[in-house]
């Protein structure tokens, strides 16, 4: 039986989850091989095919209308499409200019209206195609990659966190971020990453984004009451790789 | 003399980010010949306006997924420049063991993984699994061991976290940097195998000579990748020097009228970055052991072959393995501990800058009193080095036409070109030229 083909694609990213594919080592990543095919990874292959793939890992936001008949063509061709990354994912940090009216002027001047600069609004690739399977984080958890990946191989579905940080910290017996004169994000932030920043004393980013239905307004009012935050730092905090679900919510 | 070309290289394979190769060649004609980059804009700069301090190089580190750790500490090096913050000598070390972890990491991925397969006829690295087994085995082995180097100081490779101004939240234990110290000991057989393994394939490598002008930071006291100043080499080996604050003097972005994109130059019509302008400019600052490899690669400054800034990288990784085994010893001897984070001062604007893998690095920010972000600026090596590689375009088509190199054997040299440079397409933060042909 042939092995499972895979592709990567890339679109509006920085490309640092696809660099973390080759941060394995020499075994797992070998092993990794003896179960699927990768057919297509542009950063790292000159191979292209035009064939099905079982599984399309997609890096990146959608920003520009000349991505979107790219993005259609991989959904006809795969599958399993993952969205790979936080910027495929929901936007990540490329949204965080979605709120600004003046981006363009602001870093290309008098070029800005030059047709090529397009650039819309940062949305994840489910903003034009179905997306079945999310790997959140930027970058990746690239074990949990790995157990995405093995689960579908083995024809089970795979479990994607859906708790906050908070939950993490605690079983790792983290001292909380506000208890130090700290601030933090993890109460509405989505785990999965073992919740490294906050025992590193450093406040959660929420680089994988918001659990489903956060409740922003107490985000705002614990980072003002407990963080001594302004209310209008407290509102923007939210932006940082989440800025899509604050303009939603 | 070869009459009739046509080169569409459309996305350019085994570069980090999205470029394009056209060349149209009639009846002998060059009608065009263009290195084009047509990666998505990101708006960097606008992003960081509003942001407060702690997060700026938090966002800035996402403009490129290779050089984090490089964007990170250039980031917070600025930030603290800005707002007056004094960091203490056990950071400033943690942080260049660092960045030579990100320099190999980065040089290591380049060398095996995206330049190696053309001098070995090869697509990808992965026929190589089959033919080289342990060529690829050794490169993944190296390319894991730095992840495990960086993520030791900085939390992980791909965004750092525990880098933030004043310091470092979160610092190794000594029990960790000896074991480090180890692991990078026994690393030393897979270096000299890499050098031996450069060196079989070097014959591969074009002969292709283009003198330029050579830019790096530099330093009196080391191969300067942390900090330093702005050096300037020209071929005949005329150096100068300017503080960083001055990087705009050296840079000159400019626009040319066929083209969007934002151009560099300083002395003369273009300059280089990357490993073989630092290796140009600070060849004497080399540990011995990396002047060894160099001789053993037949590197001598100063080399005017671009494609030669591979063989420069595979120099710099034994200059950053055995600099780490110093450094670390240092550290060791007077005893890491957490420190408090230095606090700002002052506020206003700051500019700093750092070698990353691909060359030298600027960020510039502005702070207000409450510490938000007023404006940025960052310019990155692969925009500085995109004047280059058109300038040797220009060279080397015309040179090969004469020779009467076949469509492929062009596209080839020019694709193998591309990719010597190591461009990092999706750090673009500035006009690019996109001009299409068809």
């Amino acid at each position: 039986m042939s092995k499972p083909t895979v592709a990567f694609f890339d679109f509006a990213s920085c490309e640092g989850c696809q660099i973390e594919m080759t941060n394995y080592g020499a075994e797992p990543f070998l092993e990794l091989l003896n179960h699927v095919d990768i057919v297509e990874f542009r950063e790292a292959m000159t191979e292209k095919t035009a064939d099905p793939i079982d599984i399309a890992f997609i890096e990146g936001s959608f920003t520009r209308e000349a991505d979107r008949a790219r993005l259609e063509e991989i959904r006809r061709r795969a599958r399993i499409v993952i969205a790979y990354g936080q910027c495929a994912c929901t936007g990540g940090i490329n949204a965080l200019k979605n709120h600004q009216d003046d981006y363009k002027q602001a870093v290309y001047g008098a070029d800005a209206s030059m047709p090529h600069l397009d650039s819309q609004k940062a949305y994840g690739v489910d903003h034009v195609i179905k997306v079945d399977y999310y790997a959140y984080g930027c970058p990746v958890n690239k074990y949990e990659v790995l157990q995405i990946v093995s689960h579908l191989l083995h024809g089970k579905e795979p479990v994607i966190p859906n708790h906050p940080v908070c939950v993490e910290c605690k079983r790792r017996e983290t001292v909380c971020r506000f208890d130090e004169g700290d601030h933090c994000m993890g109460m509405v932030a989505r785990a999965g990453c073992s919740a490294p920043c906050p025992a590193a004393g450093i406040p959660c980013e929420a680089c994988r984004g918001f659990v489903d239905d956060p409740n922003l307004p107490a985000l705002e009012k614990v980072l003002v009451e407990r963080a001594g935050f302004t209310p209008q730092r407290a509102a923007e905090k939210g932006r940082m790789f989440t800025a899509n679900a604050l303009e939603a919510s | 003399m070869t009459s009739t070309v046509h080169i569409d290289v459309h996305h350019l394979t085994r570069v980090e980010g999205h470029g394009n190769i056209v060349v149209n060649v009639t009846d002998g004609a060059i009608e065009k010949c263009e290195w084009q980059v047509p990666e998505a804009p990101r708006f960097f700069e606008s992003m960081v306006r509003g942001r407060h301090y702690s997060e700026v190089a938090r966002i800035t580190s996402r403009i490129c997924g290779i050089c984090a750790v490089g964007h990170t500490l250039t980031a917070v090096k600025a930030t603290e420049n800005a707002l007056g913050i004094e960091i203490s000598e056990q950071s400033r070390k943690l942080r260049e063991l660092l960045k030579h972890a990100e320099n190999a990491d980065s040089h290591i991925l380049h060398a095996y993984i995206l330049v190696a397969p053309d001098l070995a006829g090869a697509p990808s690295v992965f026929p190589l699994v089959e033919t080289m087994p342990d060529v690829v085995a050794r490169a993944l082995r190296l390319k894991r061991l730095c992840h495990e180097w960086g993520s030791l100081i900085g939390g992980r490779t791909t965004h750092p976290t525990t880098v933030v101004p004043g310091g470092l939240a979160e610092v190794p234990t000594d029990k960790d940097l000896r074991e480090l110290k180890q692991k990078l000991a026994a690393a030393v057989p897979d270096l000299e195998a890499t050098v031996e393994t450069v060196a079989a394939l070097a014959p591969s490598i074009p002969a292709f000579d283009r003198p330029t002008e050579y830019i790096a930071l530099s330093s009196d006291q080391n191969y300067a990748l942390y900090d330093g100043e702005i050096q300037s080499t020209l071929p005949d080996g005329t150096k100068q020097r300017y503080p960083v604050a001055d990087y705009k003097t050296v840079t000159n972005e400019f626009l040319v009228p066929q083209s969007t994109a934002k151009y560099t130059r300083n002395k003369l019509d273009a300059y280089a970055a990357g490993a073989l302008a630092r290796f140009n400019n600070n060849y004497d600052m080399l540990v011995p052991e990396a002047k060894q490899v160099a001789e053993a690669l037949g590197l001598r400054p100063i080399c005017t072959n671009p494609y030669m800034n591979t063989v420069a990288q595979v120099v710099e990784v034994a200059h950053s393995v055995y600099d780490s085994l110093r450094l670390i010893d240092e550290l060791l001897d007077a005893g890491v501990r957490l420190e408090p984070l230095a606090q700002p001062t002052k506020h206003g604007s700051g500019a700093q800058s750092v070698e990353v893998p691909r060359g030298i690095l600027f960020h510039e920010y502005e702070y207000d009193a409450d510490g938000i972000c007023q404006s940025g600026n960052c310019i990155i090596p692969t925009n500085q080095n995109h004047n280059n590689i058109q300038h040797d375009f220009d060279v080397l088509v015309p040179q090969m036409l004469g020779a009467g190199k076949s469509e492929d054997e062009m596209e080839l040299a020019l694709s193998m070109l591309v990719r010597a440079y190591d461009p990092c397409i999706s750090c673009s933060t500035h006009a690019l030229d996109v001009k299409f042909v068809r």
